[in-house]
C-alpha cells in the first residue's frame, strides 16, 4: 500500500499512532542508498552498529560508486550500505534486499537493474522530487514511482527533506539520520542505543552536531510511527561473551598491531587503503610506523629493507599494486627475508573494478614474480580471520624466512561482522631483534638439508657481516653462478614450503565427511558457501563444504576428504570458461584458480563454478549451482 | 678489528682503545675494470669507516643493480645488493627500522636517475639520515654500453649508434630542485683527496647527503673524461670556511677555485648548472632540515604491555558486551 504523497501529509499533528503489532522476522536485508555524499553510508553503518548492540547478528556491505562525486541522481551513482540483520550469527551478505530507503528514484533504479531488490521489496522513497521545479525531474520521479508500484513493489513515499526542514536548517544533509530514525522504528530498535551510537560517531564534533542528529533521529522515528502501517522485530540472541564489530580492513589493521610488526609501508589504493587509514591513527601509539611511500614498488622495497634489518614488516595493497610489487617480493624470496604482503583483491585485470569484489589474484599470489619464487599464500574467510591471519602470517614469515601473502578482498574489506573479542596474548608478538654475536664459522645461508631452513644474520650482530644479494648465492651469501649451488639454493627455498606444510592440519569439513557433493572454496565466500550447504542439508541433500585458509602450501588430508564424495567442485569469484559456450570443451576450458590448483595437485576431476559480477556470491545462487550439479 | 672484544666475554661495551684498520672493512676483491672510478670510491669509503671508527656490524651499505652496485660485496660490513633502482627505498626501510645503524647507499646513473628516479626525488624529500653515493659514469656499464640519462648528447652507444638524442640530465640541479634538500656535493674520482673530504662531510651531515661522483669508465667511455683530467682548470674547486678547505699542494695544481657558501641555495643551483668547468665541492648544506625518521617514529617502544593496552582500548570502541555485564560501551 502506498501512502498519499508528500503534499497531503499533515506535518505535525498526525493521526494518533496506531498500535501496530511488530511482525517477528528471522532476518531482513535493508539498504539505504543515496547520491554520494548524502550520508547513506553513515546511516547504514549506524544501523548495523545499533542492531549489533541489540544483540542481532549483522553483516554490512558498502555500496560504493567508483567515482568520488558521480553526477547527482544518476543510476551508476548509488552510494550506501546494505545491512543483513538476523536473529543468530550472520556470516555473509545474504540474498536480495527486503527493504530499501532511497533518497532519489535514480539510485533506486541502479539497484533495481543490478537485480539487488526482492520482487516484493518494501521501498521508502524520498518524495521531494514529485514536485520538483524541473518538470523533467518530476516526470522522471513519477514515471519510476508508478512503474515500481505497477511492478508490485511495496512503495511508500516519504517527505524526508520536508520533515527534516522542521528540525534543522540544512535538511538535505540531515536526511540520513531521519532515515535512521525511521528504520529504528521499523525494526523496533531501542532509541537509547541509537542515540549512543550517534554520540560515538559524531563525538569528535561539537555537541550541537550530536544534538541535531539525535533530533533528526527522533523525527524519523516519530514519522514512521505515525505514518507507516507496519513494523518488525528481529529477536536477538544476546551473545554470552563480548563481541567486537569491525570491518575486514579494520580487522587487518588490528592484526598488524597485535602481530608485533613495527613497520607498515603502503601506497594509496582502493580497496586496501582504509586499513592504512586506521593504522595511521593507532600505530604510533604502540611504537609502530606507517610509511606512505611514493609508489607501490617503493612501499614493498621499504618493507623488505625494514624486514632485512630485523623488524618484519608488512605492505598492504590491492591488485595493481600487487603486480608492481612482484620484483621486490622475488628479492625477499631470494634473500630469504620475512615479509607480509596483504592484497585486498579487487576486480581485475588492470584497473578493473576498483571498488568491487573478486578473487582473481590467487595465481598471481602463488606464482607471481619471475623464476621459482615459493611463498606462502593464505586467505581469511571471515572478518575474524582477517585479524588472526596477520598474526599467523608474521609468525610464519619469521619462522621460515619467507614471504607470506594474505589475500583478502573488497567483499571482506568493507563488510562488518561481529566476532568474539580477542584476548591479547604475548605470543602473538615478534621477539626482540637478535643482536647476539654470530657463532664462529656460522654461515648466513646454512640451509638445513631436511627442511631447507637457514638462520638469518641481522645487521648489528657481530661476526655476521655479509652482503645479502638478489643474485644466486652460496651459503656464505657470496655471488655464485655455479650450477650445483644454484640448484641447492632453489631446493632449500622450496623445501621450506614442504616443512611448513607438515605443520598444517586439514581444514574441517562443514557437514558430513561423506556425501554426493563437496564444494571447496577459499577466502571471502566462506559464509555464503556454508549457509548454502546448511540450507541444502536441512532439505535432505548430502552436500558438504571445505574451506581452505592455506592455498600455498595446501595442507595434507584434502585428497582423503575429497574421496568421501561422488562429486567435487569449487565455487569461486574468478573467471572460468562456461561449458555452454560452443567453442569451450575439455581441451580448452580454463578452470577457476583453485580448481586448477586442486586438479593439478590431486589428479582428480574437480569441476568449478564461478561468478565474476563484482559482488559477493549469494547463498541462493550457490544453492542453485549445487542443485544443478547434483542433477548432472 | 684490532681487538676482538666480542668473542669471549660477549661484552658489548665500546672500549676506548678499540681501533679499526682498513682490513676490517675490506671484503671481496673488487672485480671492477682496471682504472674504473669505483675503486677510488671504495677506497674513500673504507678510509671513512676506519677514520670514523664505524663498527662493521652496525654499518650497512645498500645498493641497487649495476657496476656501482657491486660495492657492498667489497666491504666487510653488512650489505644489501638488491634490485635495479630500489636501493633508496630499501635503505630507507633499514634506517626506519633501525635508526642506530649507519646506512650508505651506492647507486649508479641508471639505477638512480633512470629506473629509480621516482625514489631519488622522494628520498631527497624524506631527508632520512643516509649517505648516498651516485656513481655517475654517464653510461650503462654492466649491460655493455647503452646511453644513460646522464650520457652527453651525441654520444654513440649500443642503443644510440648515431649518437644519443637527448640533452643529459644534470643530477645536481635535479636534486637541488627538490624541497627539503639538505646536502648536495660533487666529487670526481681522480682527485681522491677531495673525494675523501666530501665523503667525510657527507657522512657527518645529519640528513640525506647526496654526492654525485663523476666516475671514469675506461671500458666504454675511455675518452669522455680525458679533457677534464688533462686540464685541471676545467675543474672548479668550491671552498669556504663552512665548506672544504684545500691544501697548498692541491691548490697549486687546481688553481680554478671559487669561494661558495654552502648555505646559499640559489647560488648552489647556479653553480650546479655549470658543465664547464665542473664544480667540485659542497654545493649545499642545511643541517636544519628535519629527518623523516625523527618525524615518523614515536618514542614508544613496541612492548607487549603497550600493545595490550592499545588493543584493549581499540577493542573497547567496537565491543558489544553480553547483557548483565553491561559496562560502558566506550
Amino acid at each position: 500500500m502506498s501512502i498519499p504523497n508528500s503534499l497531503d501529509i499533515p506535518r505535525s499533528k498526525a493521526r494518533p499512532p496506531a498500535r501496530k503489532a511488530a511482525v517477528k522476522l528471522k532476518e531482513h536485508i535493508v539498504e539505504i542508498i543515496s547520491d554520494s555524499g548524502e550520508g547513506a553510508q553513515k546511516c547504514g553503518q549506524l544501523l548495523g552498529a545499533i542492531a549489533a548492540h541489540t544483540g542481532n547478528g549483522i553483516w554490512t556491505t558498502e555500496i560504493i560508486p567508483a567515482e568520488i562525486r558521480p553526477p547527482a541522481r544518476s543510476v551508476a551513482g548509488a552510494s550506501g550500505n546494505r545491512i543483513r540483520i538476523g536473529s543468530g550469527r550472520i556470516t555473509n551478505g545474504g540474498e536480495e534486499t527486503d527493504l530499501v530507503v532511497a533518497f532519489n528514484e535514480q539510485v533506486l533504479l541502479g539497484r533495481l537493474r543490478a537485480k539487488e531488490l526482492k520482487p516484493n521489496c518494501t521501498i521508502l522513497l524520498e518524495s521531494i522530487w514529485r514536485t520538483h521545479v524541473d518538470p523533467k525531474i518530476a516526470a522522471s520521479y513519477i514515471e519510476v514511482h508508478d512503474r515500481l508500484v505497477a511492478a508490485g513493489y511495496n512503495v511508500h513515499e516519504v517527505p524526508m527533506e520536508q520533515e527534516c526542514r522542521a528540525v534543522v536548517a540544512d535538511a538535505r544533509r540531515g536526511k540520513n539520520m531521519f532515515a535512521l530514525g525511521m528504520l529504528c522504528h521499523i525494526y523496533s530498535l531501542e532509541m537509547r542505543l541509537a542515540a549512543d551510537q550517534i554520540a560515538l560517531a559524531f563525538g569528535k564534533k561539537d555537541q550541537s552536531v550530536v544534538d541535531a542528529n539525535v533530533k533528526l533521529l527522533q523525527a524519523g522515528y516519530k514519522w514512521a510511527q505515525t505514518n507507516l502501517d507496519f513494523c518488525y522485530s528481529i529477536p536477538a540472541a544476546r551473545p554470552t561473551e563480548p563481541q567486537i564489530v569491525v570491518n575486514g580492513n579494520t580487522a587487518l589493521a588490528l592484526g598488524v598491531v597485535a602481530s608485533g610488526m613495527e613497520i607498515c609501508a603502503m601506497y594509496p589504493i582502493t580497496p586496501a587503503t582504509s586499513a592504512s587509514h586506521y593504522l595511521s591513527e593507532i600505530f604510533s601509539k604502540v611504537g609502530g610506523v606507517l610509511h606512505q611511500a611514493e609508489d607501490e614498488i617503493s612501499a614493498c622495497a621499504f618493507a623488505v629493507g625494514a624486514s632485512y634489518a630485523g623488524k618484519c614488516a608488512v605492505t598492504i595493497t590491492s591488485g595493481p599494486g600487487f603486480s608492481l610489487k612482484q620484483e621486490a617480493i622475488g628479492l625477499a624470496v631470494m634473500g630469504e627475508i620475512p615479509l607480509v604482503v596483504v592484497n585486498v583483491q579487487r576486480g581485475g585485470p588492470s584497473t578493473g573494478l576498483p571498488t568491487k569484489m573478486e578473487q582473481g589474484d590467487l595465481m598471481a599470489a602463488i606464482f607471481g614474480s619471475h623464476g621459482d619464487a615459493p611463498k606462502v599464500v593464505m586467505a581469511p574467510g571471515t572478518i575474524e580471520e582477517c585479524f588472526y591471519s596477520i598474526i599467523t602470517a608474521r609468525k610464519i614469515a619469521e619462522t621460515f624466512n619467507m614471504v607470506v601473502v594474505v589475500l583478502s578482498d573488497a567483499g571482506l574489506a568493507t563488510s562488518q561482522q561481529s566476532f568474539p573479542r580477542p584476548q591479547f596474548s604475548e605470543t602473538w608478538m615478534a621477539p626482540p631483534v637478535d643482536q647476539s654475536p654470530v657463532p664462529d664459522g656460522a654461515k648466513p645461508y646454512d640451509w638445513d638439508d631436511a627442511t631447507g631452513l637457514a638462520r638469518r644474520f641481522v645487521p648489528g650482530r657481530p661476526g655476521g657481516m655479509h652482503t645479502l644479494t638478489g643474485l644466486a648465492h652460496d651459503r656464505d651469501s657470496h655471488v655464485a653462478y655455479d650450477a650445483e649451488i644454484n640448484e641447492q639454493s632453489l631446493r632449500a627455498r622450496s623445501l621450506k614450503l614442504a616443512a611448513l606444510q607438515k605443520t598444517l592440519k586439514a581444514p574441517p569439513v562443514y557437514g558430513d565427511r561423506k556425501g554426493d557433493l563437496l564444494v571447496i572454496g577459499w577466502g571471502s565466500t566462506k559464509g555464503a558457501i556454508e549457509e548454502a550447504v546448511g540450507t541444502m542439508r536441512a532439505d535432505g541433500h548430502k552436500v558438504s563444504s571445505l574451506h581452505l585458509q592455506f592455498l600455498q602450501p595446501l595442507p595434507s588430508g584434502i585428497k582423503e576428504i575429497m574421496q568421501g564424495f561422488k562429486k567435487v567442485m569449487t565455487v569461486e569469484s574468478n573467471w572460468s570458461d562456461r561449458p555452454q559456450d560452443g567453442i569451450i570443451d575439455e581441451t580448452n576450458r580454463r578452470y577457476s584458480s583453485l580448481a586448477i590448483l586442486l586438479r593439478s595437485r590431486y589428479l582428480v576431476d574437480i569441476d568449478c563454478w564461478s561468478e565474476v559480477k563484482g559482488q559477493p556470491i549469494k547463498p541462493g545462487t550457490i544453492r542453485r549451482v549445487m542443485s544443478e550439479k547434483l542433477k548432472q | 678489528m684490532a681487538m676482538n672484544i666480542m668473542s669471549t666475554t660477549g661484552c658489548l661495551l665500546e672500549m676506548c682503545d678499540e681501533r679499526f684498520e682498513l682490513e676490517d672493512y675490506q671484503g671481496g676483491v673488487p672485480r671492477w675494470c682496471t682504472g674504473c672510478g669505483d675503486n677510488a670510491i671504495l677506497a674513500a669509503a673504507q678510509r671513512l669507516c676506519r677514520d670514523e671508527g664505524l663498527r662493521p656490524e652496525k654499518t650497512v651499505f645498500v645498493s641497487g643493480i649495476g657496476c656501482s652496485s657491486r660495492f657492498p660485496h667489497y666491504m666487510k660490513t653488512y650489505g644489501f645488493h638488491g634490485i635495479h633502482g630500489r636501493a633508496l627505498p630499501v635503505a630507507e626501510g633499514v634506517k626506519m627500522a633501525r635508526p642506530e645503524l649507519t646506512v650508505f647507499v651506492n647507486t649508479g646513473d641508471g639505477d638512480c636517475c633512470s629506473i629509480g628516479a621516482a625514489h631519488w626525488i622522494h628520498a631527497v624529500r624524506y631527508n632520512m639520515n643516509l649517505t648516498v653515493f651516485l656513481h655517475d659514469n654517464k653510461i650503462y656499464g654492466l649491460t655493455k654500453k647503452q646511453a644513460s640519462p646522464t650520457t652527453p648528447i651525441g654520444t654513440k652507444s649500443n642503443t644510440t649508434p648515431r649518437g644519443s638524442y637527448l640533452e643529459a640530465l644534470n643530477p645536481l640541479t635535479v636534486t637541488l630542485g627538490v624541497q627539503n634538500v639538505s646536502f648536495v656535493a660533487q666529487a670526481v674520482d681522480w682527485i681522491p683527496e677531495v673525494l675523501f673530504d666530501i665523503v667525510k662531510a657527507a657522512y657527518r651531515h645529519k640528513g640525506l647527503s647526496f654526492i654525485r661522483i663523476v666516475q671514469r669508465c675506461p671500458e666504454w667511455l675511455p675518452d669522455m673524461f680525458e679533457p677534464w683530467m688533462r686540464d685541471p682548470d676545467k675543474v672548479q674547486l668550491l671552498h669556504h670556511d663552512d665548506g672544504l678547505q684545500f691544501s697548498a699542494s692541491l691548490s697549486r695544481l687546481y688553481k680554478n677555485q671559487l669561494r661558495h657558501d654552502p648555505s646559499d641555495l640559489n647560488r648552489a643551483r647556479e653553480i650546479a648548472s655549470s658543465l664547464e668547468p665542473i664544480p667540485v665541492g659542497i654545493l649545499y648544506r642545511n643541517p636544519d632540515v628535519p629527518c623523516y625518521e625523527d618525524l615518523l617514529r614515536s618514542d614508544k617502544l613496541r612492548t607487549p604491555e603497550l600493545t595490550r593496552a592499545v588493543l584493549d582500548a581499540e577493542f573497547d570502541k567496537y565491543t558489544i558486551r553480553p547483557q548483565g555485564s553491561e559496562k560502558m560501551q566506550a
